[in-house]
């Protein structure tokens, strides 16, 4: 059985430009969406707070639960509902740590016991203080930083065969991050110079396949967090496991790509990039699809299945591995061909 | 055919391995005992971190170094020296007579030669000489007092009774406990976080409670509250007292502390014990103060100011109040695990319920079972015989994870879950460019044989590449995750790894074993 056959020859590249639009108009739409929110929705993991996850035994109305909630001075509380229909269960959130006061999951329980007139069970209850919701906020960024410039590193040696280049990309890396956090930068722009800095030091350097695979990478979760935050969803730590998996899954696709890319430069060398490049990845076509596709049947099955917690977890990967695929095929090896109308400027 | 015998030999080696190492997580008897870890979301539980806080710490520390001048001072005579706390952990002593001074200094020289000298002003004929802690002291009783604040929570959890508690420092004045199982949470919580300080002082009838209580405070006294709630109606009264600041006598002195039920009024209490000193010091006090009111007070809060009828030798004593049993049973831990050094605050605490805990394992398992099946369905449609011997490396594949799970006593979580069953899509990938590859190769006119050999040499380098950058993800969140993240973590890093060897090895071999002495013209892929 074959999806794709081996004589396929469609024409990505020459639709490149169709591919740069719709990546420009969603990159931008998940941008605004961010400004529009105002960042990204975080969970009580980075912004601190209380969640308390319970279970009725029956069907209650949401206001039953609100009611309850001021009974016990927890008015500031937003309720909503959790996992399946059937399962009566919501999530109680608010902004305060208040659960350090003695008998407060007690209390809880009593004052929607009586306001709901049924059982109440209380599945979790999770408080985050502020001083740890920074200290997991900074964490995150951190990975996601260090994530980055091991990539980078790992690419600008591993395709252009520079190392040494890529050591020096390594240190002036590090030292660009050490002037910024001089200068009192905050972590997330902290992050967007360094990235700024590796695309300008790879442009200059010509390291041509690790920029195509970062502005891929950066394509893939600038829009996965913006499709979340369209559907404003919650950044948990479990996103951002979410989302350095995506990294590594669009890595894998565009590394796939790449390395076709250079085979396929060795054999053809007489014929113009756009043919090689259009060549390698309907080669790789085939690989891709599949894998996506496996992938993504494991999934939409946790979507589905996994229960409450993992959903939105699911949510960001099936996101993430289509972005991934899409943009595999049609941005990282495009970018290269702007490679080649540099050089000819030369 | 060498080659071939070397990795029958290791992948027969590995699976053994795997065998052995997974057993025990479904049969508890067998060797080598090491079980999966479940996760707290997994197993319910308790996490909890907690902040010592350092600052009172100095603060009670130097409240100390106050007192014991103050008691030189008495000893030596040296009269018109005022000694406070001030600004928390800073000391001032104001020297109103000249001729103190000298004298002083020379107490400060033998006896408190640590204290470090801020400032020595004259104002309005009143010397006042400001002194503190030095920064290397400091931080020496700062880390003392963590250190004390983990062992006495350790105490404490141990008499509690928790299956495998797990208790660590973290950072410097964090305090990381994992209770799994635990079902009281909020008892718990009370538990650990009580600083239970015990002190005994005595009652001051000889003044106007009412006059202090409208603002009038005499020096060296304090106005403490007994809290009591009224068990039927719920409702909490305080009812002030005032009491002589001087603690007499604290916890620190006891030896043991016991519940014992009052055969009078059948009700608990609890029977505390005082060691050789403390007994003497107890004795001295009811001794000296027969007919008045000792204050038994806990954390600021009196218990019971019972009168002293008579002295009392023998270092015995009752601590009784409207408890329940569990109650007397609690503060008897407390009272015997110790006093924390300083109070502490709780940072973070998560708590799942064992209700969840077992629907989350049940919810994962069956993803498992069925996103597994779907791939391994596919796998067979589309490659035929190859694909059944990638569904092959992809089943031992989970049988590896498993067993380096074991057998690294890594811990796993929900995420940890969802991390196996996205290893089960990205695994099938080695084996999918491998196949296409293959086919590709067969499609130009090779012979199996060789398309095989050709498939796996081309593909090979593709794969590592394309496997290291998911594991450079996943070290990265392995580094700076926290709890169930780390979980996932860890079972992408495993799943990356094992699927390299399956993949790279374990398929290699089956097919060789396939081709092995046989002229195969076409392959089932």
């Amino acid at each position: 059985m074959q999806f794709v056959k081996p004589d396929v020859n469609i024409n990505f590249i020459g639709k490149r430009k169709i591919a740069y639009i719709v990546s420009a108009v969603m990159i931008t739409i998940s941008i605004g969406s961010l400004i529009l929110h105002g960042g990204p929705r975080l969970g009580i993991d980075f912004q601190g707070g209380t969640l308390i996850q319970v279970k009725f035994l029956t069907p209650v109305k949401i206001d039953a639960i609100k009611t309850g909630l001021q009974d016990i001075d927890l008015a500031k509380s937003s309720v909503q509902e959790f996992g399946d229909m059937e399962a009566n269960e919501y999530l109680i959130r608010t902004d305060s740590s208040v659960m350090t006061s003695e008998g407060f999951t007690t209390d809880v329980q009593k004052a929607l016991a009586f306001s709901t007139g049924g059982e109440v069970e209380i599945r979790r209850v999770e408080m985050v203080g502020p001083q740890v919701g920074q200290d997991l906020r900074e964490k995150a960024l951190f990975a996601m930083f260090y994530a980055l410039l091991f990539i980078t590193i790992y690419i600008s040696g591993r395709f252009e065969f520079k190392w040494m280049v890529s050591g020096i990309m390594a240190a002036a890396l590090i030292g660009a991050v050490y002037v910024l956090t001089l200068l009192n930068v905050s972590i997330p722009w902290l992050i967007v110079g360094a990235l700024i800095v590796t695309l300008v030091l790879f442009w200059f350097l010509e390291l041509k396949y690790a920029m195509g695979a970062i502005v891929a990478l950066v394509h893939d979760v600038t829009i996965t967090v913006g499709i979340f935050s369209i559907f404003d969803k919650e950044f948990t730590l479990a996103i951002i496991a979410a989302l350095l998996t995506i990294i590594g899954y669009s890595l894998n696709d565009t590394i796939i790509v790449f390395d076709r890319i250079r085979e396929n430069l060795r054999k053809y060398h007489k014929k113009p990039l756009e043919v090689i490049l259009n060549r390698s990845v309907n080669e790789t076509l085939s690989r891709t699809l599949l894998t996506s596709l496996t992938t993504l049947f494991v999934v939409v099955t946790l979507f589905v299945l996994g229960g409450g917690i993992i959903h939105d977890f699911a949510f960001a990967l099936i996101i993430g591995v289509v972005v991934g695929t899409y943009s595999s095929i049609f941005v990282a090896s495009p970018i290269l061909l702007a490679w080649q109308g540099r050089q000819k400027k030369k | 055919m060498k080659n071939f015998s070397w990795k029958l030999v290791l992948v027969f080696v590995v699976i053994v391995a795997a065998i052995i190492y997974i057993l025990p997580s479904l049969k508890p008897a067998f060797w080598p005992h090491k079980q999966i870890n479940l996760g707290l979301d997994l197993q319910g539980g308790m996490h909890l971190v907690l902040e010592v806080d350092t600052e009172k710490a100095l603060e009670s520390t130097v409240e100390r170094i106050s007192q014991e001048i103050r008691e030189q001072l008495k000893k030596e005579r040296i009269r018109n020296v005022a000694i406070d706390r001030v600004e928390g952990i800073k000391i001032s002593a104001r020297i109103k007579k000249e001729g103190s001074i000298e004298k002083f200094r020379a107490l400060l020289d033998d006896e408190f030669r640590d204290l470090r000298e801020l400032s020595d002003r004259k104002v309005d004929g009143v010397q006042t000489i400001m002194m503190d802690i030095p920064d290397s002291d400091r931080d020496q009783i700062e880390k003392l007092a963590v250190d004390q604040a983990l062992e006495t929570i350790r105490n404490r959890i141990d008499q509690f009774g928790v299956s495998e508690p797990d208790i660590r420092r973290q950072g410097e004045n964090r305090i990381l406990i994992q209770l799994p199982g635990i079902k009281d949470t909020q008892r718990a919580k009370d538990l650990i976080g009580k600083t239970a300080l015990l002190e005994f002082k005595l009652v001051d009838d000889t003044q106007s409670l009412d006059s202090a209580l409208n603002g009038n405070l005499p020096p060296g006294r304090e106005i403490l509250y007994q809290i009591d709630e009224d068990p039927q109606t719920q409702r909490t009264s305080k009812t002030p007292f005032l009491l002589k600041k001087r603690t007499l006598l604290t916890g620190a002195y006891l030896t043991d502390a016991r519940v014992q039920i009052d055969s009078q009024f059948n009700e608990p209490y609890v029977s505390i014990n005082f060691d050789k000193k403390g007994a003497r010091i107890f004795e001295r006090i009811t001794g000296d103060n027969v007919q008045k009111r000792l204050a038994i007070v806990l954390d600021n809060s009196v218990y019971s100011a019972p009168v002293i009828q008579e002295k009392i030798a023998g270092g015995q004593a009752r601590i009784t109040g409207r408890f329940t049993t569990e109650e007397a049973r609690d503060l008897a831990i407390v009272l015997r695990a110790g006093a924390l050094p300083a109070p502490v605050n709780i940072l973070e605490e998560r708590t799942v319920g064992p209700s969840l805990g077992a629907d989350s394992i049940r919810k994962g398992l069956i993803s498992m079972c069925i996103g597994g099946l779907l791939v391994i369905i596919f796998m067979v449609i589309y490659y035929k015989t190859a694909g059944l011997i990638a569904d092959v490396a992809l089943l031992l594949n989970i049988l590896l994870i498993g067993a380096g799970l074991a057998g690294f006593q890594a811990t796993l979580t929900l995420p940890g879950i969802a991390g196996i069953i996205l290893t089960i899509g990205m695994a099938v990938d080695a084996n999918v460019i491998i196949f296409e590859r293959i086919r590709e190769e067969m499609a130009l006119g090779r012979t199996p044989r060789a398309a095989i050999d050709a498939g796996y040499k081309r593909a090979t380098l593709t794969i590592l590449d394309a496997n290291v950058t998911t594991l450079i993800a996943a070290l990265v969140l392995f580094q700076f995750g926290t709890g169930p993240v780390k979980g996932f973590a860890v079972t992408l890093s495993l799943g990356v790894i094992a699927s390299l060897f399956t993949s790279l090895v374990l398929s290699r071999m089956i097919f060789d074993y396939i081709l092995m002495n046989r002229k195969v013209k076409t392959l089932s892929i």
